[in-house]
């Protein structure tokens, strides 16, 4: 049997290799395939942050939460996307329909290019990029057009204020966070992300850029929750003031998008607070890496070990950055909303300041450990 | 390759939109595709942080708040009407300035025997804004202040 399938391998790599023309082809494809594979993780994920959300949510108010739909209820929110998708699509009159459509694209298709440079583990990254994380900087600004674009085009008072806000609060606290990255990015003396996570390796959690940065890690991950839109900084959904902010007039699967959207920048957000500050994919207690891989080389099981590696990186990198999820999950439900203008203050006069005194207490730092 | 050509063509269609669009809403849209399509080509030319800085300065700074501006006033599309010639000599002018004195000169001036004046005239801007920040945070006694909330 074995015998035969080994025979098979030889003659089809002789058969792709004589069609010369194709490798470039299956090269491409097999690019293709690595992104499918992604985004449909990806949007798994969302889908199960989504059910953890609700039944979280619903575990602090003392409810049960969904639970019909599949054991625990965890196909509710596979169910509530179905139906999303099945809705009417509805342009309203009087609204520009091109910026109406092509505003919920623009939100959301920077937030999957960004997953290019997370790396799950040692070599599951989709690109390896020098500029890794201002890539994410860099593409994440794009995104306040597309909430400007979907507000201008709805033509509904609400829904242009909801724009308007939304794009001034991302732009004022996206400083603080470049800020914060340029400080991690300092420390490691690389913006790769695979570097900085490298770099957190010694010493397990000891090694942790959470210990080097006290001051950046709390900006990071208040201006990560504002920038998520997410409760208390989430403005521009205000239903008190603003009914749904630039989601008003949208429904079925542009609404949906937008919902996703939201969601998916969460989960880049803790997945770059486990990256920069919590050693990514690298096991937090210490010298473990080095004694299971003497114990697999010793007793000759280098091979399992190999295909058991990635398994456990992506496992603690995802661990560690649903712990942040639960973190934002409950801070929706604990903290109330903060108004437009401390929100304002918290962004400009609070967060920025420190901020900036981080990173030139990092360069100094930097400057005196050099010297 | 084929991107060299597209994405050059595609910058250049959309600045001649950003100038001749009535809508000045749409005109400012229109300016987004410009340093992306520019940007799109800087990668391929191994300048890989360049392409990301234009993208943060040109799309995440000047759009967003040019369109910030330009969306709040509600403008009345049938009243523009302008003379496409108007401005042309101020146009012609510059562009023949940028024509005939050697920009690759300047260029390899200013990052070279100047780079450090050159990114200290940087923090202008960065006092500007710690200026603006302090002009909001400091209570004097002398100055009048609205009390809104």
């Amino acid at each position: 049997m074995t015998n035969i399938i080994k025979i098979s391998e030889k003659e089809l790599a002789q058969f792709f290799n004589e069609l010369k023309i194709i490798t470039t082809f299956s090269e491409s494809i097999w690019i293709l395939a690595y992104t499918l594979t992604l985004v449909l993780v990806v949007t798994t994920g969302v889908l199960v942050i989504v059910w953890l959300e609700r039944k979280i949510s619903a575990g602090v108010q003392q409810r049960i939460g969904p639970e019909y739909a599949g054991p625990l209820g965890i196909i509710q929110s596979l169910a509530d996307g179905i139906k999303l998708l099945l809705k009417e699509d509805i342009i309203p009159a009087g609204s520009n329909a091109w910026l109406f459509t092509i505003g919920p694209a623009i939100v959301v298709i920077p937030v999957f290019l960004t997953y290019l440079v997370i790396p799950f583990g040692q070599n599951i990254i989709l690109a390896n990029l020098n500029i890794g994380v201002f890539f994410w900087i860099a593409i994440s600004s794009v995104v306040p057009l597309g909430l400007l674009m979907s507000g201008y085009g709805s033509n509904n008072k609400y829904s242009f204020l909801g724009g308007l806000r939304a794009a001034a609060q991302s732009i004022s606290y996206e400083i603080p966070l470049a800020l914060c990255v340029l400080s991690i990015s300092l420390l490691s003396g690389s913006l790769s992300t695979v570097d900085i996570v490298e770099i957190q390796s010694k010493y397990g959690f000891l090694s942790w850029n959470v210990w080097r940065q006290p001051i950046g890690f709390i900006v990071f991950l208040i201006s990560s929750l504002a920038e998520c839109e997410r409760l208390p900084f989430d403005l521009p959904e205000a239903e008190e003031e603003l009914v749904a902010g630039y989601q008003t007039e949208y429904s079925g699967i542009k609404f949906a998008l937008f919902y996703v959207g939201s969601y998916l920048n969460l989960l880049i957000s803790s997945l770059f607070v486990t990256i920069l500050y919590l050693g990514g994919w690298k096991s937090s207690i210490p010298f473990v890496e080095n004694f299971i891989q003497n114990i697999s080389i010793n007793y000759g099981i280098n091979e399992s070990f190999d295909v058991l590696k990635p398994v456990l990186d992506i496992f603690t990198t995802l661990s560690k950055s649903y712990l942040f999820l639960f973190i934002s999950i409950l801070t929706r439900r604990t903290l109330p909303r903060v108004r437009i203008d401390q929100l304002l203050d918290l962004g400009w006069k609070f967060l920025l300041p420190i901020a900036l005194g981080n990173l030139l207490l990092t360069a100094s730092f930097q400057i005196l450990s050099i010297n | 390759m084929l991107l060299f050509d597209v994405s050059p063509g595609m910058a250049l269609v959309s600045a001649v939109t950003v100038i001749r669009a009535k809508n000045p809403v749409h005109s400012v849209l229109f300016f987004i595709p410009v340093p992306r399509n520019t940007s799109g080509l800087l990668p391929l030319s191994g300048l890989d942080f360049f392409a990301m800085i234009f993208l943060v300065v040109h799309i995440g700074a000047i759009a967003v708040s040019l369109s910030f501006v330009v969306m709040m006033p509600d403008t009345k599309i049938a009243e523009i009407h302008e003379n496409i010639l108007r401005y042309f000599p101020v146009g012609g002018i510059i562009g023949l300035i940028f024509r005939w004195t050697n920009l690759e000169t300047l260029g390899n001036l200013l990052y070279t025997n100047y780079s450090v004046p050159f990114l200290v005239s940087s923090l202008i801007s960065l006092v500007a804004m710690i200026g603006a920040i302090v002009l909001t945070i400091h209570k004097s006694t002398k100055v009048k202040r609205q009390d809104v909330f």
